[in-house]
């Protein structure tokens, strides 16, 4: 967005929790810890805090640059910033990595203090409603009593959901993007076959890789290539690369023939050696295991919100085929059934699912236009 | 908002009750919606397919439902508001009886304003060979998002034929009521419709 600027240079800080965690799974966690961000200002009345919830391979880096490297600019920092439509200027933004993740929260390659070893396999697997619930004791450690917005794209959506679900007195405003109220049979299908790339690649030594200096980098890079596909429209896909040859020819050969195939090779790659395989495994799982509607409204969607008080913005996008904009409106009608405030736009973007990472005029215009009225409220 | 909305606006609104449930079909910019929530405290949602206009019914604090209108409500449940309102939309709906259908079934009641055809104006001016352009009907012939154009007549006749019942009609002329001969004389319909019982 023009004149709009960077949140600038920020640096993780870690929230430390003695208070023990217990878990969806059954297991509970003594101590534990989250690694997060912030930019902008909490005011005096604590009431202008917006959360950012991160999705399958997000972390707390949301928007400005790393002290330690410039040029590692947060994954939705063309959405936070100064000017923005989430501006940070009017608003304490606050990004965060959930547990089981591999960027500094507490996850299956921190050490386990009962053995002094990483977790490894032996890491509970965490749901969405564990996640949300560890972001409200961040809340608490932040001194943030009710979030003017929560807010998140795909799985992060997920948390903006359950956010209104878990804590109705806790969140003002939920902005889902590019959700779904659960998954498909078709989307645990794709999570599946991502999943048995890792568990069978021979490096991941059932999860414990980390005490044979190893890492699956096959699965890995598997389990993300096969995503990108699902990331992607056909369109999308097409328009990028085509029929495009790497050599200008047919090698006849199991080389890199297509420029599609290099393109997965090489964010594969560069995925397999960011990210951890057993937390790659937890947030499929977390993803597969989401269904507010069995969980809390005996099947019905409609019911397990009876008891939100959020305002909504629902946003999707025409082209993403993971989770269509039919989903969307599946929450949308929930919303409705309850006459909570909503709005949804259905944003006529090419992309496929990564468009809600992307700039689109009518996208960014949308949630800027509906911050500004949540700013505006507390005035 | 345009003089278009703004001469409806005060008799839709004066049809409305407070706190009533509300629809809004081709809601435009939400100006109806925010008139009709500071003067009538309703709970209102507006749909709207222009992504222009979604962001400025999100501005305002207009709930905004981005749907294509044409293809159905059936997201919606029957009976599920209290009010449908179509203001100014019908004449630029394509599929014009299903829309009125769908209207009936969604809303205990629907509200349809239009500009009327059968005003003198516009007969005079097709009279003297060209297409009607006035305030209520101000676009060109080929720029009018207008596709389906009728007089009160037309209108009530539609109506019965899908048993729909008229429970009320408002017609003005630059905002003033016209009792006599309205299909000559006045300018803009506004009807309170229901499915006939």
């Amino acid at each position: 967005m023009s004149g709009a600027g960077s949140a600038g240079v920020v640096a993780p800080q870690l929230a430390r929790f003695e208070v023990p965690l217990v878990l969806d799974c059954g297991q509970t966690l003594p101590a534990w810890q989250l690694v997060y961000e912030t930019y902008g200002t909490l005011n005096a009345a604590r009431d202008n805090a917006i959360l950012i919830c991160h999705a399958l391979s997000g972390h707390h880096h949301v928007a400005g640059v790393r002290a330690d490297n410039p040029k590692d600019v947060g994954w939705w920092d063309n959405m936070v910033g100064p000017g923005k439509a989430v501006d940070t200027r009017r608003f304490f933004v606050i990004g965060v990595n959930n547990l089981g993740g591999c960027h500094g929260s507490t996850g299956p390659s921190s050490t386990n203090p009962a053995t002094g070893r990483p977790w490894g396999a032996s890491f509970p697997f965490v749901t969405v409603d564990d996640w949300v619930r560890a972001q409200a004791h961040l809340a608490d450690h932040l001194g943030i009593e009710c979030f003017a917005a929560v807010m998140g794209g795909s799985l992060g959506a997920m948390q903006a959901l359950q956010w209104t679900i878990s804590f109705p007195e806790r969140v003002r405003h939920a902005l889902v993007i590019a959700a779904a109220p659960r998954l498909s049979t078709q989307n645990i299908g794709f999570n599946e076959v991502a999943r048995q790339a890792i568990v069978t690649d021979p490096d991941f030594h059932g999860g414990d890789f980390y005490a044979h200096g190893v890492i699956p980098r096959r699965g890995l890079r598997l389990a993300r290539m096969l995503g990108h596909i699902t990331y992607l429209s056909d369109d999308a896909m097409h328009e990028k690369f085509g029929r495009e040859l790497v050599g200008g020819e047919h090698r006849f050969s199991l080389d890199v023939d297509f420029e599609i195939e290099s393109y997965l090779r090489y964010q594969g790659d560069k995925f397999s050696e960011r990210f951890d395989a057993n937390t790659y495994l937890i947030m499929t799982k977390a993803l597969d295991y989401f269904d507010p509607a069995t969980r809390y409204g005996a099947g019905k969607l409609s019911r397990a919100l009876e008891g939100a008080r959020a305002s909504f913005l629902v946003v999707s996008f025409t082209s993403d085929w993971r989770f269509s904009p039919a989903r969307s409106r599946e929450i949308v009608k929930a919303l409705l059934d309850n006459r909570l405030p909503a709005s949804y736009a259905e944003v006529d973007a090419p992309q496929g699912h990564d468009a809600f990472l992307m700039e689109h005029p009518d996208y960014q215009r949308t949630v800027a236009a509906y911050l500004a009225r949540v700013a505006g409220e507390r005035a | 908002m345009s003089a278009a909305v703004r001469a409806d606006l005060a008799a839709i609104a004066e049809w409305i009750r407070p706190g009533e449930h509300v629809l809004d079909l081709g809601c435009g910019d939400g100006a109806l919606l925010a008139y009709l929530q500071q003067t009538r405290g309703v709970r209102a949602y507006g749909v709207e397919n222009d992504p222009e206009n979604v962001v400025a019914c999100v501005a305002r604090g207009v709930n905004v439902l981005q749907l294509d209108l044409e293809a159905g409500l059936s997201g919606f449940d029957t009976g599920s508001f209290d009010r449908v309102i179509l203001s100014q939309t019908l004449q630029a709906v394509h599929n014009t009886a299903s829309v009125l259908g769908e209207m009936l079934r969604v809303g205990r009641e629907g509200i349809v304003s239009f500009p009327n055809f059968g005003y003198w104006r516009n007969r005079l001016q097709v009279l003297g060979g060209r297409m009607p352009v006035s305030g209520d009907l101000p676009y060109a012939w080929h720029n009018t998002p207008n596709v389906h154009l009728c007089t009160l007549h037309d209108f009530e006749q539609l109506c019965a034929s899908m048993q729909a019942s008229v429970l009320e009609r408002r017609v003005l002329t630059r905002g003033t009521r016209v009792e006599w001969l309205p299909n000559l004389f006045g300018s803009l319909a506004i009807y309170r419709v229901t499915r006939a019982r």
